[in-house]
């Protein structure tokens, strides 16, 4: 008797061999650790924690060097991780305006109290290839400032508030837990806690197309980057059996606010309106991009119209997500034979009967019954 | 015992079937008002699953929240037990709930499908679970959810026939050759997920109960035993189901869902049954179809000796 | 006896294996209204609720699942079983429970009092376990729809003629409504707000 032949299995299996293989590359060029992804390429750390919805930068390193530095498929592995772990519980508020600073910008102000701090950045090095880092070596020693800078440093949103121009933001009435979207099925209209952690961890490169096409005129944005900032913030927690907070660490967090005109209204005078960006470790493109997309998707709440992508919820939201977007992508690398034999079989007879009115000299199909 | 550890190369210790039992709840209450509500979509906390969403994820979380150690698996995709998709998620439930599997549609009590209804009827007793893209029938029509849920909360379905109407006076049929909408118990109108039109008339009144799941959207949906499910038509254009031409190359079937197979590149071509275990059980049962032979010398079939 | 000890004998003896096997059960009663089935799982319920009542409870309800108890039971071992093992608030207001539990013929609020869900989002509705004396030799009515081929008969002791005509009328509003789980003993059985019932009054 014929049965069928049957490898799936086996294949399935092979394929995990050969990319091992492939990760691996040449054996001859030693093997990267963890360790040095974590350490040497940091921003890209941040990203898959970021788009992974943790902060752990030890597996978000080994998620890289395990993807072969594809950030969604490394993303993908953090989130996949993540949904096993249990929850004890959420964290107290951060307070960013303690945030122990290592950069901090205002393009808003000249100068203002703890001044501008330029800090690690890309912004005004030439983009020449260092071919130095081709042989390795160390780096130059440090030169320490003159003076520590402040400890802590006032946000610029809070400045312009203590005058009642940056609009205020209190908490929902009864200051209920923010809606987790990792856990409940997300509705709408949605709330602005949903909003931003929807944005948190959606793709860096959509959520940049998407702030860039509010400035070009998607969204008539006329934003200033009231401050941005990167340093280390205390994260605490109040177990419920001891009552008082816990201190559980330090988070490396890039954090901006950008100030955007707004007319006012019959009931509130003319103000500046807030968009706000925040991501783990040092992120600056995306908490910029994060809060020019939070300013647009004010407008429902702000009576504005919401005629352009960056201005709609359910299409932000809904397509920010890049591990959820590359899953319905790429399984269209999935068999849809039966589908597409569907198809096959509707366009052959349609064909097939086209054919034959057009023998029978008839040109266009019998009419509809109305 | 409630964790089983699994060997993933490390020694992570998983809970049965993946899933915290927390989860299982949260999926099952909805399954619960999925049942209770038939062809509505239940949103639920959809979790992150170590496998992609859009690759069965709605199907996978669901067949974790209902198995047991009584129950015996079988999964399909395109309606065969060995596409490489089936053989995954398989895999992924014999290492996480050490499930007992099968590839025969009468010996299972769960069957996870992707996009086909077994050929023999299902039976009072067993569970179909769907894995579901796109649940909803009206997206294409209209891509905003706020406005879809208010179309199905007011049964306005009406969009839905005008667009089906619409491919009638273009193409003298409705040209939606799968995934074609239903309606469900008389109320709600329900995407029955690409499955071809041809299986449509399987759901109506089956035995079985069918469950459905979209992950990725994170929304679950149900048609209890002996429900009724229509088709959407129209009087003048009832619905109708596919055919072909010839039989099965491979059993002589003449009543299954046939999947082409490209037997050169000079127009040869054969017609296999899409449903793997079905063909294989009418050739063990001595049904020869007309191009076994030719089937055999491109590796579809080898020949087996009879013991 | 202690609260304690009482409390911390009556749980699942496994909590997975358990809870699945019961979960099985009760989507099966749902899916097939009227149909009785059994409920396996060992567990000592505490007094007022019955054995099925509280085998379901403990498969379903957790911290996010607010549960409506009549007064008495909620105020007693029945109360802190269900907050002890499930983690489940107790709300005294029929219409922000999850999940209720009446004793048919006894004092307790009208169906339409729970939860019906909302046109949007029917699936936000209550679900009420009915403990009833037992399942069969009561008054019959005749159900139909969903999950039932033609029609089947059920009759549990303890549902009263009234009950019927809101059960009746909480179909009328489907897809709205309530869903409800008779239980005597270990036993159950489903009645979904998509069920059709015929009463002896006026067929």
């Amino acid at each position: 008797m014929y049965v069928a032949v049957k490898g799936g299995e086996a294949a399935i299996l092979a394929t995990h061999e050969l990319l091992a293989e492939t990760r691996r590359g040449d054996p001859a060029v030693p093997e990267i650790a963890p360790a040095q992804i974590r350490e040497q390429m940091g921003l890209a750390v941040a990203r898959v924690m970021n788009e992974g919805s943790l902060y752990d930068p030890d597996l978000a390193a080994l998620a890289l060097k395990q993807a072969q530095g594809d950030t969604i498929e490394a993303a993908f592995l953090l989130r996949a991780y993540r949904t096993t772990l249990p929850r004890f519980g959420a964290s107290l508020p951060l307070d960013t305006g303690a945030m122990a600073i290592r950069r901090r910008i205002s393009a808003a102000y000249k100068d203002l109290p703890g001044g501008q701090v330029l800090g690690p950045t890309y912004d005004y090095t030439h983009r020449l290839f260092d071919f130095a880092l081709e042989e390795g070596g160390e780096t130059p020693a440090l030169t320490p400032a003159p003076a520590p800078l402040a400890e802590t440093m006032p946000r610029v949103p809070d400045i312009l508030g203590q005058e009642g121009l940056m609009e205020a933001e209190a908490p929902p009435e009864g200051d209920p837990a923010p809606f987790d979207l990792t856990r409940a099925s997300v509705s709408f209209p949605a709330g602005r806690d949903v909003r931003l952690q929807a944005m948190a961890r959606g793709d860096e490169g959509f959520m940049l197309g998407l702030g860039y096409s509010t400035q070009r005129g998607y969204g008539n944005a006329h934003p200033f980057a009231g401050e941005i900032r990167l340093g280390e913030v205390a994260v605490s927690f109040v177990p419920e059996e001891l009552g008082f907070a816990v201190d559980l660490g330090d988070l490396t967090l890039s954090e901006c606010q950008m100030i955007n005109q707004f007319a006012g209204s019959k009931d509130i005078p003319p103000q500046f309106t807030r968009g706000y960006g925040l991501a783990f470790g040092h992120a600056e493109r995306k908490v910029m991009s994060m809060a020019l997309v939070d300013r647009a998707l004010k407008a429902r709440d702000l009576g504005e119209a919401a005629d352009y992508p960056a201005q709609q919820e359910e299409f932000v939201l809904y397509h920010a997500d890049n591990v959820e977007a590359a899953g319905f992508v790429e399984h269209l690398k999935l068999p849809h034979y039966v589908d597409f034999q569907g198809e096959l079989e509707l366009i052959r007879r349609i064909r097939a009967e086209r054919e034959a009115r057009l023998a029978k000299g008839q040109d266009h199909l019998p009419e509809a019954a109305e | 015992m409630t964790r089983r550890a699994y060997d993933d190369g490390r020694t992570a210790a998983y809970n049965y079937a993946y899933l915290d039992e927390q989860t299982k709840r949260m999926i099952r209450r909805a399954l619960l008002k999925a049942v209770a509500v038939p062809g509505y979509q239940v949103p639920f906390g959809s979790r992150e699953m170590p496998l992609a969403r859009g690759w069965g994820t709605g199907g996978i979380q669901i067949t974790a929240a209902i198995i047991g150690p009584a129950d015996t698996l079988k999964v399909i995709d395109q309606g065969a037990d060995d596409t490489t998709n089936a053989v995954s998620i398989r895999r992924f439930f014999e290492r996480t709930a050490a499930a007992r599997t099968t590839e025969a549609t009468a010996a299972a009590t769960i069957i996870q499908t992707r996009h086909r209804i077994p050929e023999q009827p299902l039976a009072a007793g067993q569970i179909l679970v769907y894995q579901v893209p796109l649940p909803e029938p009206l997206r294409r029509l209209e891509p905003r959810e706020a406005e879809t849920r208010k179309m199905h909360a007011w049964a306005e379905y009406g969009l839905m026939h005008v667009r089906l109407y619409e491919n009638i006076a273009r193409f003298g049929e409705v040209t939606t050759t799968y995934d074609y909408p239903v309606a469900v118990n008389g109320r709600y109108v329900m995407a029955p997920s690409p499955i071809p039109k041809f299986d449509n008339p399987k759901m109506d009144m089956c035995p079985a109960l069918q469950l459905f799941g979209a992950g990725r959207e994170k929304r679950i949906y149900a048609v209890p035993p002996h429900t009724r499910v229509v088709s959407l038509d129209f009087e003048d254009h009832p619905f109708r189901i596919q055919s072909w031409t010839e039989p099965c190359g491979l059993c002589g079937a003449t009543d299954t869902y046939l999947d082409e197979v490209v037997t050169d590149d000079r127009g040869g071509r054969m017609f296999v049954c899409s449903d793997s275990h079905h063909c294989e059980t009418r050739r063990a049962e001595g049904h020869h179809g007309p191009m076994l032979a030719a089937a055999a010398s491109i590796h579809l079939v080898e020949k087996e000796d009879a013991a | 006896m202690t609260g304690n000890a009482e409390i911390l004998q009556a749980g699942f003896a496994d909590p997975v294996f358990d809870s699945q096997r019961a979960f099985r059960t009760v989507l099966g009663a749902l899916s097939e209204p009227g149909l009785v089935a059994e409920l396996d799982p060992a567990l000592t319920p505490p007094p007022g609720l019955e054995p099925a009542t509280a085998i379901a409870l403990l498969t379903l309800a957790d911290y996010e699942t607010p549960v409506w108890l009549p007064p008495a039971l909620a105020a007693g071992a029945a109360g802190r079983w269900l907050r002890f093992h499930a983690g489940a608030p107790l709300t005294t207001t029929p219409a922000d429970s999850a999940y209720a539990v009446i004793t048919a013929g006894a004092e307790a609020p009208e169906l339409f009092d729970f939860h019906p869900g909302d046109d949007q989002f029917p699936d936000r509705s209550t679900t009420i376990f009915i403990q009833c004396t037992s399942l069969e030799g009561g008054l019959p009515v005749i159900l139909a729809g969903p999950g039932i081929p033609g029609s089947r008969r059920f009759a549990p002791q303890g549902p009263v003629p009234e009950f019927w005509r809101a059960a009746a009328a909480n179909h009328a509003r489907y897809p709205l409504g309530v869903d409800c789980l008779f239980t005597a003993g270990r036993r159950i059985a489903g009645l979904p707000r998509s069920t059709r019932i015929e009463t002896g009054e006026t067929r």
